[in-house]
């Protein structure tokens, strides 16, 4: 048995490092490192309530409106307020945009690079994808880059900026949209929509959102232009929809009111969210001992030197078992056949969770039209949100990444507490007190590890999308 | 110049929005038009291929000055704790902190750019009471110089560190700057007293406001969503905030005040921790405490006070709405 550390990983949002225990060439055991700390529960604390509205996007530049969505849907929560359906409609548009331009930046600049490895060399797709694929130079990039550019443009219209917009609040939007601008967010629509089936999928979407099953995709895909049909032809040639299964448990907060929130049990059992059942374990984090805490009573106290630690991030738990969540999860929680069908003959893989994302955008962005038409110029966007001087709130939602919940706690005015449970926290969690481990870790064992081996490590790692600096918020 | 403008990149403690910032470049993509201006990444973290050995290896030949390189760039705030070890961010695969990392390559790089105002001045890691971090910018602590690198550092190139700051930056900011220096270098006059280049920072935001007419008015905002001037109530600080966020459009089309909210001054030292609350104006005696910059008091009080009683009933109305309830009267005809 040795031990090999991995890391930087780059191309993936902050800082990676994987600790791996191999024998024989194949990993044992995983642990997962999230190296770098941000305490931004900390900086939160004796803020003004709405100050986080100011502070959580910048956790992250990747999930910022994710972050902002979620304060704002605890600071709802605490106040009691319901947003007029104009602003419901603006919050999903502007969270939309984020989830669907992340997954074209994850697939685009940071997981198809590796298969332009020169390993690869004598694989029969190479001499495509390569030249296609590889980072920076690649022939996809400058399409790639303006698509996303131009889709990002519906944050200008809908929130000033990305990242880190103001926007989202507890009661809707600062942002009225004008007769104009939805009209001209319409055609911002029309061109995204136009690179996705034309370069992406190579197909309509509507056509992409009904495949049905494993063997319904690959008849699709074979043969056909597009990007990912060359992934899929990658994929399916290194056996990529079976390598990378974790728990096999799935959670999501449900998105959009289009994808519904739920757990999704290893027998495939979908049941009802209760987030009273979420804890977060610290046994292996470099943060003061507790038993498992609810988020609403978290506690984020450094503790550098603790003897069995090995990284920043905490181990949240639902029912105390270990979730993944993601764009994979969203789905298998909604019943969307293909994903269904994936996971039931070879269990989550790196192909269910790229595969995923992308009949994601071909299931939103037709959604994303109708909300830009059901809204309607002259009817209210925002509703004034008093909050109370004592109270607490809990705002879950949906990043591109997964799920992401806010615990807030409110004492004469100021923030008393904050606590914040992101995607890759579940996904990239260390082992728990019982010494289960995280999901990543989980599906790192029995992959090929070591010199000369192919780089299955790096697109397991990089098909959870992970983003540390939320992580590590 | 010669050839190429080799640039590094590294990344600490902050969020990654500036590079996804600046990926939303326009109006060419982004690595189109840095390699036609001769600009080419070394090693950037989110986009090079190299991970793992490959890439520290990378790191290590620029900072033993094998690999010379021209700009480093860093994004995010030096994370100095606990205790001053650094091991808020032990760099993956090297366990060594990036604060190190960070001083050894400033030595080999001729200019250093902080990426953002994390890495400028500290940021929301900063100056925050009950925050562990022991967090500062390259070169200043907040508004004070000294920070990781110290006040007397300056790089080969003769430039104390350039402060791209913004949270997060303008893509063209960056753009911008790489592209000055690549055509014909960077030189003191270029950048303002906080070493922020004066291509964005010798604008205020309220430059080009687009509700510089409720401004002149003082018809003013009450709630969120409402047209009117953000300054007197809901905490914009556009009047005194250096960059050109209307000037230059944030993706295609925004800012921060177009969205409806207020401009926090995310520019500026120290903005994290404004002593209020960020969508709140403080007043004193009901007037703004934050006056505009260069503004003398007394005129402002006085022109406030004028204007206020000159509002056309349109500005007035159009202001307490969220879409014009009032629109512009059509031009007398002249007989």
């Amino acid at each position: 048995m040795k031990r090999i550390q991995l890391g930087p990983f780059n191309r993936v949002e902050g800082d990676l490092e994987v600790s791996l225990d191999v024998a024989d060439g194949h990993v044992v055991e995983a642990r997962v490192n999230s190296p770098l700390f941000r305490g931004f529960e900390q900086v939160l604390v004796g803020r003004a309530p709405d100050d986080a509205l100011a502070v959580v996007p910048r956790i992250c530049g990747i999930c910022s409106v994710a972050q902002s969505a979620a304060a704002a849907a605890a600071l709802a929560d605490l106040s009691g307020v319901t947003m007029p359906p104009n602003g419901q409609l603006a919050r999903h548009l502007v969270q939309a945009t984020e989830n669907l331009a992340d997954h074209l930046s994850h697939f685009y600049l940071f997981f198809m690079p590796d298969f332009a490895r020169a390993t690869y060399a004598r694989r029969p797709w190479y001499a495509d994808v390569a030249p296609r694929f590889a980072a920076v130079k690649g022939s996809a990039a400058p399409a790639a880059l303006a698509a996303r550019a131009n889709f990002l443009k519906l944050t200008g219209f809908l929130a000033g900026k990305w990242p880190h917009t103001l926007a989202l609040q507890a009661g809707g939007s600062t942002k009225a949209t004008t007769p104009a601008e939805r009209i001209r967010i319409l055609a911002a629509l029309r061109e995204f929509r136009s690179f996705v089936e034309n370069t992406l999928l190579g197909d309509a979407l509507e056509v992409v959102a009904e495949l049905d099953s494993e063997d319904a995709l690959r008849a699709w895909a074979e043969g056909r232009p597009g990007d990912f049909p060359a992934f899929l032809a990658a994929a399916y040639d290194l056996g990529l929809e079976r390598t990378g299964r974790a728990a096999d448990r799935f959670l999501s907060f449900g998105a959009y009111d289009l994808l519904p929130a739920g757990v999704r049990q290893a027998n495939a059992a979908v049941d009802a969210l209760n987030a009273a059942k979420i804890t977060e374990d610290t046994h292996h984090s470099w943060l003061a001992a507790s038993p498992p805490l609810p988020p609403a009573q978290g506690e984020t106290v450094v503790d550098a030197e603790k003897a069995g630690a090995y990284t920043w991030c905490k181990a949240p738990r639902y029912e105390g078992k270990v979730v993944e969540t993601g764009a994979l999860a969203r789905l298998l929680i909604a019943g969307q056949p293909l994903a269904v069908d994936l996971v039931a003959k070879h269990g989550a893989s790196v192909t269910a969770r790229i595969a995923a994302r992308l009949l994601e955008l071909a299931r939103v962005l037709p959604a994303m039209e109708q909300w830009v038409r059901n809204i309607v110029p002259g009817e209210p966007f925002c509703l004034p949100a008093p909050l109370p001087e004592e109270g607490q709130g809990i705002g879950l939602t949906e990043a591109a990444r997964g799920s992401l919940g806010h615990w807030l706690s409110v004492k004469r005015g100021r923030i008393e507490r904050y606590q914040i449970v992101a995607p890759t926290t579940w996904n990239f969690s260390p082992r728990d007190r019982d010494g289960q481990p995280g999901p990543l870790e989980q599906a790192l064992v029995g992959l090929p590890a070591g010199d000369g081996v192919l780089p299955t490590i790096q697109h397991v790692v990089r098909s959870f999308d992970p983003c540390m600096v939320c992580t590590v918020h | 110049m010669s050839s190429k403008l080799r640039v590094l990149w590294l990344q600490s403690g902050g969020c990654g929005g500036c590079t996804q910032s600046l990926l939303c470049a326009e109006p060419r993509p982004l690595f189109d038009e840095l390699r036609d201006a001769g600009i080419e990444f070394v090693w950037h973290p989110a986009l090079s291929a190299e991970s793992d050995v490959d890439a520290l290896a990378v790191l290590e030949s620029c900072a033993s000055g094998q690999t010379p390189f021209d700009v480093l760039c860093v994004e995010g705030a030096m994370l100095r704790g606990p205790n001053g070890s650094g091991k808020f961010h032990l760099m993956a695969g090297s366990g060594r902190p990036l604060t190190e990392w960070v001083a050894r390559l400033a030595v080999q790089a001729r200019w250093v750019f902080a990426i953002g105002s994390c890495t400028a001045f500290g940021g929301l890691s900063a100056s925050t009471p009950g925050n562990p971090l022991e967090a500062c910018g390259l070169q200043y602590e907040g508004n004070e110089v000294g920070g990781l690198l110290g006040e007397a550092f300056v790089s080969a190139g003769g430039l104390p560190v350039v402060n791209i700051a913004g949270c997060p930056v303008h893509p063209g900011w960056v753009v911008d700057t790489l592209e000055k220096l690549a055509l014909e270098g960077l030189a003191a006059a270029d950048l303002d007293p906080l070493a922020r280049p004066l291509f964005y920072a010798e604008q205020l935001v309220h430059h080009g406001c687009p509700r510089n007419e409720y401004y002149e008015f003082k018809a003013s905002a009450g709630k969120h969503s409402d047209l009117g001037c953000l300054m007197e109530n809901l905490g914009c600080q556009g009047t005194q905030a250096h960059a050109d966020c209307h000037l230059r459009p944030w993706n295609g089309v925004g800012s921060c005040v177009r969205g409806g909210y207020a401009c926090i001054a995310c520019t500026e030292p120290g903005f994290e921790a404004p002593g209020h609350p960020f969508q709140e104006t403080p007043k004193v005696a009901g007037i703004p405490i934050g006056l505009p910059v260069d503004m003398p008091k007394a005129w402002f009080v006085a022109l406030a006070a004028l204007s206020k009683s000159a509002t056309p009933k349109r500005v007035r109305d159009n202001a307490h709405a969220d879409h014009p309830v009032v629109r512009p009267a059509l031009r007398k005809k002249h007989k």
